[in-house]
């Protein structure tokens, strides 16, 4: 049992995987509005990125599994609609560490986390994703993701 | 209470059929890409679908989001006929996602606005991918349009075909009315010169004609459907009727 420290719970979360990005942590793709304290129980608040993305369900599993190994049980995970996620939401660094995993970062420009060529083309909207559509590289010729902005 | 579910349900249920119907593309796709993208927009349908069912099952008290997606008959379903119509080729599949893509960034747009909060932070969050699709859905007719002398005339065709269920969506009844009074509706007929601007505009750059605005099919609120949604739906209910609260 926890006595309210919300600290403690965001240290948690953030060694929770994206279970589709396994490089960024849950907190770090923008998830995770808020954990409050009330009633002596945490309150986490989720939003998800995608209505449909099958991945939400998966991390509040792992959420929960995560804090009940760590002998937290007084939680309640709830979603969060408004406002919606966006990728705004994501700090310089978090983009970075998706760059080296190979998947370019929403930008307004689409560089191509091989070779930092700006010379890129769209080959898909859509990807193997909800959050991520297809990009080529017109000088390296090396397909990529690129993390859509929304 | 009662008009509270069922202009959600509308709503929700609008999602869910064109959901299930871009779901039957599953492994039909023209390419790989497009299969993938078609699938995607299903998984984003069946999302705001979950969302407005969820939403209708805690005003209703008793059902279940799955109750209402799977447990309903064809009657009780009040989906626009237009997302009901059969997939057809690929091109009959992105005139009607078209059509009905723009309509619903018009009415998230306005919906978003809604006094009940809800239902406005659903749409908030329907609305962005609603842009997506209707992107993804533009940029293809333009490119079957103004494609081949082939591309064209079948696209044509799918427009001249679909466009009698057009109408429906711009309706009024007096569910509709009573929402919109209360500050928690829209007013679907007031949407309809934008999407009229808007549909004109990619139609031109798609070199098509829009066809005259002539019978419209009408039915859907009154849950009077053509004969596709019975078929949609023995296919989509059939696990949950088979073997009842069968889990996954
Ligand atoms: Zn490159």
């Amino acid at each position: 049992m926890q006595n309210g420290n919300t600290n403690k719970i965001w240290e948690l979360l953030n060694t929770v995987p994206d279970p589709e990005i396994p490089v960024i942590s849950v907190v770090e793709l923008g998830v995770i509005r808020d954990v409050k304290f009330t009633n002596n129980s945490f309150l986490i608040l989720i939003t998800p990125t995608y209505s449909g993305c099958p991945a939400t369900k998966t991390f509040q599993d792992d959420i929960s599994s995560c804090l009940k190994e760590n002998e937290i049980t007084n939680f309640e995970l709830k979603i969060k609609y408004d406002p919606p996620w966006t990728t705004d939401w994501m700090s310089d660094s978090t983009k970075e560490k998706l760059r080296k995993y190979g998947i370019a970062p929403p930008s307004n420009i689409v560089i191509c986390p091989q070779c930092n060529s700006k010379n890129t083309s769209l080959i898909s909207e859509f990807g193997a994703t909800a959050c991520k559509s297809l990009f080529k590289c017109i000088d390296c010729l090396e397909p990529f993701e690129f993390f859509k902005c929304i | 209470m009662d008009n509270l579910i069922n202009y959600t349900l509308r709503i929700a249920d609008n999602a869910l059929i064109l959901g299930q119907r871009m779901s039957q593309w599953c492994s039909n796709g023209p390419t790989l890409e497009e299969d993938i993208a078609m699938v995607n927009i299903s998984l984003d349908l069946f999302g705001q679908a979950n969302g407005f069912y969820e939403y209708a099952s805690s005003i209703d008290g008793n059902k279940s989001a799955d109750d209402f997606a799977f447990l309903r008959s064809e009657r009780e379903y009040f989906n626009n006929l237009i997302v009901e119509q059969g997939n057809g080729h690929f091109g009959d599949t992105i005139v009607r996602n078209f059509l009905f893509d723009t309509y619903s960034v018009l009415f998230y747009t306005k919906l978003q606005n809604s006094s009940d909060d809800t239902l406005a932070a659903l749409s908030s969050k329907s609305l962005k991918e609603a842009k997506y699709h209707l992107r993804h859905s533009s940029n293809w007719l333009i490119r079957l349009g103004d494609g081949t002398d082939e591309s064209n005339k079948k696209v044509q065709k799918s427009l001249n075909d679909i466009w009698m269920f057009t109408g429906n969506l711009f309706e009024m009844d007096e569910l509709d009315t009573d929402m919109l009074n209360k500050g928690i509706g829209i007013d679907n007929s007031l949407l309809k010169s934008e999407w009229d601007k808007k549909v004109n505009d990619t139609l031109s750059s798609a070199k098509l004609n829009r066809p005259e605005d002539g019978y419209m099919q009408t039915g859907s609120k009154e849950g009077i459907h053509t004969e596709h949604l019975g078929h949609l739906l023995s296919e989509m209910q059939f696990l949950q009727r088979a073997h009842p609260n069968a889990k996954w």
